[in-house]
Formats: C-alpha cells, sequence, structure tokens
C-alpha cells in the first residue's frame, strides 16, 4: 500500500492539477460562466459550441506534440528534435497553402491527409539529409533541422506572396485557439488515437533509438519501425498545423523537463509527457487569455518565449554529458 | 601576384556592375512624372545600398573575430535584438513620445542600448563557449526568444492588428524617413572610415587569438571593438529594411570566393560591394523582369539559407 501511494501519489496529484486547469480554461472566457448559469441556454450553448472544444483541442495538442517530440527524440537519437525543429511543422504549413490553392473545396480529411502528406514528405528530407551528414555532433542536427525548417518556411511566405494569400497565412500559422469551435476541432480526435498508439509501440522505438544494429539484432525491422515513427509525428504535426497552427517548442522542452525529472525509461515517461503536455499548453493558454482581457494572445506566441527560454537554459546551463 | 593582380580586377568589375545595376535601379521601366519618381527612386537607392555593404561589412569582421565563416550577426540574433529594444522602447514610452522631434536622438538611444546588450551577452559567451553548434545554436535561440518577446509586446500594444506576424516572416522595402537615411549614412561613413583605418590589425586577428596576442595585439580589446562595429552596423541596416538573415553571410561567402587574397583591405570592399549588388540588382531583376516588386528579402532568406545549409553540412567543424 505504502508503495502504491509514493509511486501513483505524484501522478496522482498531477492528474487532479491538470483537471483544475481545464476547469480554469473552461471558466475564463469574456463572457462568465459559472454553475449558476450553466443550465441556462445561452450559458450552456457558449460551453458546448467553444469553452468545451477549446479546451480539449489544447489538451489533445499539448499531449499529442509533446508525444510527437519524444518520438522525434528516440528516431534520431537526439534530444533536441521535434516537429518544429525538423521541418516537419514548416511543411505541414507549405502543404496546407498547396492544398488551399490547389483544392481549396477538397473534403476537410483529404485536406489533413494531403498536409500529414507533405509533413512527411518534409520530414523524410530532413531525415536523409541527418544520413549524409559526415559529422554528427549532437548539436548539429537541430541545428541543421532548424536551417531547413528557415528555408521551407521561406519558400512558404513566397509562394504566399505571390498568390497575396500572406494574411491567410500568418493567421493559420500564428498557433491561435480562438478560432477553435465545436465542428473544426474534431480531427484532433485522429491525434488522440495516434498518442495512445505511441503508448502501445513505445518499447519498439526505445529499441530503435539504441540504434541500428542493435535493434536489428533484437528483432526489430528496424526501417519499418523507423517510418511509422515518422509518419505518427507527421499526421500529428499537419493535423495540428491545419488545425491551430505551429506550436512551438512544445516537443522539445516538456521530454527534456521529464527526462531530467525522472531519468530515461520511455514507456514510464510517456504518461508523464502527455500530462505535462497538455497542463503547460492550459496554462500558456489560460496566460494568454487573461495578460491582456477581453483580448487574446495567440498561444503560439507565449510558447514561442517560454519555450525559447526554457531551451537556451539548457544549452547554457545544462551539464554537457545531458548533450 | 598575378593572381593577386585578378583581385584588383574583379573589385573593379564589381564597381562597374553596381554601377550598371544602380543606374537600372533609378532609370529603368519609369513612367509619369520624373520629379515625383526619380527622387523616390534615389532615396530607395541609397537606403538598400546602406543596408547592404553595412551587412556585407559587418558579417566580414564577426566572421574576423570568431575565426570561422559560419557564424553571422543576424543568425546569432543581433537584428532580433535591435527589433526588441526598438519594441521595448515604444511599449514603456508610449507610441506617442516623440523623442523631441529627432529621430537621432531615437536612433541613438536605440543602439546605445543594443550596444550594452551585445557587450552584455554576447562578449563572454565568445570567450567562454568553445563549440561552434553550441555557439550558433545559442546564438539562434536568442534570436528566436527576442523575435517572440517582440512580438507579444506589439501584441500587447495592438491586440487587434491583424498583421503584426508580417513584420516577423520578412522585412518590407518601404522608404524610411529622409533624415533617418541620411543619418545612417553619416554614421556608417564614419564607421567605414574606422574599419578601413584598422584593416591591418584586422588580418592579424584572423590569425587566432594566439597568433594576435604573440604579435602584441590586444586581443580582447581587439574583439570588444569590433562588436561595437558590428552592433551599429546591424542597428543601422535594421533600422532602414528590418531583419535580413542572410544577407550578409551571402555577401561574405562569396567575397571569400572571389578574392585570392585574403587580406582585409580587399575583403571589405568586396564584401560590401557584392551585398550592394545583391540588393539593387536583385530588386531591378525582381521589379522589372518578374513583377515580384515585395519579394526581394525572402528570395535573399531562400537562397541564403541553402547556402548556409550547404556549408554547414559540408564543413562539419569550421
Amino acid at each position: 500500500m505504502q508503495y502504491l501511494i509514493r509511486e501513483k501519489m505524484p501522478f496522482l496529484l498531477s492528474c487532479i492539477a491538470l483537471l483544475l486547469l481545464a476547469c480554469g480554461s473552461l471558466a475564463v472566457g469574456s463572457y462568465s460562466i459559472g454553475f449558476d448559469n450553466l443550465t441556462t441556454s445561452k450559458g450552456l450553448d457558449l460551453f458546448e459550441v467553444s469553452r468545451l472544444p477549446r479546451t480539449l483541442a489544447l489538451i489533445l495538442c499539448g499531449a499529442s506534440l509533446s508525444v510527437s517530440g519524444l518520438i522525434m527524440q528516440m528516431l534520431t537519437q537526439n534530444h533536441f528534435v521535434e516537429p518544429s525543429t525538423a521541418g516537419s511543422m514548416q511543411s505541414a504549413a507549405l502543404g496546407m497553402l498547396g492544398i488551399t490553392l490547389l483544392w481549396p473545396e477538397a473534403p476537410i480529411l483529404f485536406k489533413m491527409g494531403f498536409i500529414s502528406l507533405a509533413s512527411l514528405a518534409g520530414t523524410l528530407v530532413f531525415l536523409s539529409i541527418l544520413s549524409r551528414l559526415s559529422l554528427k555532433t549532437a548539436l548539429i542536427v537541430p541545428l541543421i533541422g532548424i536551417m531547413f525548417g528557415a528555408v521551407i518556411s521561406a519558400l512558404t511566405t513566397f509562394i504566399a506572396i505571390h498568390f497575396d494569400l500572406l494574411q491567410s497565412l500568418s493567421a493559420w500559422t500564428s498557433g491561435d485557439f480562438s478560432g477553435v469551435l465545436k465542428g473544426r476541432y474534431e480531427t484532433l480526435w485522429i491525434v488522440a488515437v495516434v498518442t495512445v498508439f505511441a503508448f502501445i509501440v513505445a518499447d519498439r522505438f526505445t529499441l530503435v533509438g539504441m540504434g541500428k544494429s542493435f535493434a536489428t539484432n533484437l528483432g526489430v525491422n528496424y526501417k519499418r519501425t523507423m517510418f511509422i515513427g515518422v509518419l505518427m509525428v507527421a499526421i500529428v504535426s499537419g493535423i495540428v498545423v491545419a488545425t491551430v497552427g505551429i506550436l512551438p517548442f512544445l516537443g522539445l522542452i516538456v521530454p527534456n523537463i521529464i527526462r531530467r525529472l525522472r531519468g530515461d525509461n520511455v514507456r514510464h515517461n510517456l504518461p508523464w509527457i502527455a500530462l505535462l503536455g497538455a497542463g503547460l499548453v492550459l496554462l500558456c493558454d489560460l496566460i494568454g487569455r487573461l495578460i491582456l482581457y477581453p483580448f487574446e494572445l495567440p498561444l503560439g506566441t507565449i510558447l514561442g518565449v517560454i519555450g525559447a527560454a526554457i531551451f537556451l537554459y539548457v544549452l547554457i546551463r545544462g551539464p554537457s554529458e545531458v548533450i | 601576384m598575378k593572381l593577386f593582380k585578378q583581385d584588383y580586377h574583379r573589385i573593379a568589375g564589381l564597381s562597374a556592375l553596381m554601377l550598371i545595376s544602380a543606374l537600372l535601379f533609378l532609370f529603368m521601366d519609369i513612367q509619369g512624372s520624373l520629379s515625383y519618381a526619380l527622387p523616390r527612386r534615389f532615396w530607395m537607392l541609397m537606403t538598400i545600398m546602406i543596408v547592404g555593404i553595412s551587412s556585407g561589412i559587418a558579417t566580414l569582421l564577426f566572421h574576423t573575430i570568431t575565426h570561422n565563416r559560419i557564424l553571422t550577426p543576424a543568425v546569432m540574433g543581433f537584428e532580433s535584438l535591435y527589433i526588441l529594444i526598438k519594441t521595448a522602447l515604444v511599449f514603456w514610452l508610449g507610441s506617442s513620445f516623440n523623442w523631441f522631434g529627432s529621430t537621432i536622438l531615437k536612433f541613438a538611444v536605440e543602439s546605445s542600448i543594443m550596444l550594452g546588450f551585445v557587450l552584455m551577452l554576447y562578449r563572454g559567451l565568445f570567450q567562454k563557449t568553445e563549440d561552434l553548434h553550441r555557439l550558433l545554436l545559442i546564438g539562434i535561440i536568442f534570436g528566436v526568444l527576442f523575435a517572440s518577446i517582440s512580438t507579444l509586446l506589439q501584441r500587447i500594444l495592438e491586440p487587434a492588428e491583424f498583421d503584426i506576424l508580417q513584420g516577423r516572416l520578412f522585412a518590407k522595402l518601404t522608404l524610411p524617413d529622409p533624415s533617418l537615411i541620411l543619418l545612417c549614412l553619416g554614421l556608417m561613413s564614419v564607421l567605414i572610415g574606422i574599419t578601413w583605418r584598422q584593416r591591418y590589425l584586422f588580418d592579424v586577428i584572423a590569425l587566432g587569438r594566439t597568433q594576435a596576442l604573440s604579435l602584441g595585439i590586444d586581443h580582447s580589446k581587439a574583439v570588444t571593438k569590433i562588436l561595437i562595429l558590428v552592433s551599429v552596423f546591424v542597428a543601422i541596416s535594421t533600422a532602414l529594411i528590418g531583419p535580413l538573415t542572410f544577407l550578409g553571410f551571402l555577401a561574405a561567402t562569396l567575397a571569400y570566393q572571389l578574392t585570392h587574397n585574403h587580406k582585409h583591405y580587399l575583403l571589405i570592399p568586396m564584401a560590401g560591394l557584392l551585398g550592394c549588388i545583391f540588393l539593387v540588382a536583385g530588386q531591378v531583376i525582381l521589379e522589372h523582369l518578374m513583377g515580384m516588386a515585395g519579394a526581394l528579402t525572402i528570395v535573399i532568406e531562400f537562397i541564403g539559407g541553402i547556402l548556409f545549409l550547404t556549408l554547414l553540412m559540408k564543413k562539419g567543424r569550421l
């Protein structure tokens, strides 16, 4: 019993904290919803159409992106890779621009598929660049990923200027949850399925993370597992970018914080990573909604500040053996 | 010696190319009232020439103190830092504060704060960190951090403003205030004068810290001096146009390729000229041949980014 309390207590407390954050996220907004008017039709409507979808979308994006970051880190054996430092998210934005230009009336699932495919292509190009690298230091991998993402973004911006879509582009990619309403976020449940799948196959990724020969030796189909991992990351990045925009650094900082606190066991860390990711996103979103109440600051901007600050701290102060 | 002579010919050739592109920039497809169009084009030409020269030389000097050809002030976040300082000043003083009507005072305050921060943040970094990749990554993330804080502040200032993000996506060529152009021109001339007088010192610094010390140079004093020069050059180019991450990198990289003799008295004019030509000729080509007047800066980011990536991959360690 005592063992159970010591082991499970922190996780249980964190779950309660997440629940409280979620309640906060549900309660904050320019129309006040409390227990008193939740039963009125207007309160209920607003709750159902805007607040609940937004909170769910936040939790789904936060948890899935953090888990994707972890998958990327295992596949590349590098602690600083995540969808926004590997060109996955930037490629997804390019794909989004592409489908808007080519077939704007496409059904939503086709669009999501196309955007995920673009993200997959971008991530594979990044991985093939990496495999051609003669000297692979731990830090050159994210460097190349960031530069690769910047080049893709420049291409996207160029196309957007050409077709006069710049304003739409910056609106799509800003990582803003204020437009999340009932009927516009449901595709995010696909992301939830992918994340659950990640829990099931986590051990294989751990093996792949030990290197090609080691994994093959232990009976893992290296190429296939690698591809499945990249595909999962691409689906998550594609759908998240298509629904809310680019959320930078999330997949980088969350797994690194958990790794520092709890060590390297992937299977045990996964629930924590999902939990912290969701909590961090909920918290940042709440900050963004409260600083300038009733105006909102986009989540992507706030994450950019907090994420970059934490990343810098790890880079400058972190013990070198971690990197 | 024959090869070294070629360097002079190349500088002469580039100057001619520069002159032709400047004339094309001024007179190509000119329509309507000359008295309106010509002054406008002239001021625009001045602006982008100042920016080209400043970015080229700033990057060259930065390469000299850091002993490598990958790090550039823009990639290390200098430009984002300047924009952050500008935004923060508006944030604290209010947008109605007019600096007693003096552009010079505003620019002076902005660039001195920038200087302070550069010396505080980066000086120690260059001396402590040996690992190039770590330095580069720290610089890039510093840039992201500064840019995100600027966006945040801008959003707080104008929550309803829609195209704030655009400013972060790419630099726009708009005509700045003529008094600012003149100020930057004057300041740049002074800086170039100082740089030119120190050209032999830079040759020694480029040999590396140990060699420079044994040749009797106060290395850390020289580094501080160069960092000051670089900061003001960056402040000039960012104040006039905005962030242009890879222009200086393109200019400096090509300058090394085009000169056989890597002495600063050749590299400095070469880098300045090339920076100028990229902007002026690029604008002529994009505006008149491709009809995309607004896309120059983003094309430079794209090409420069690819070159940077290739160089980073090829030379694992510089």
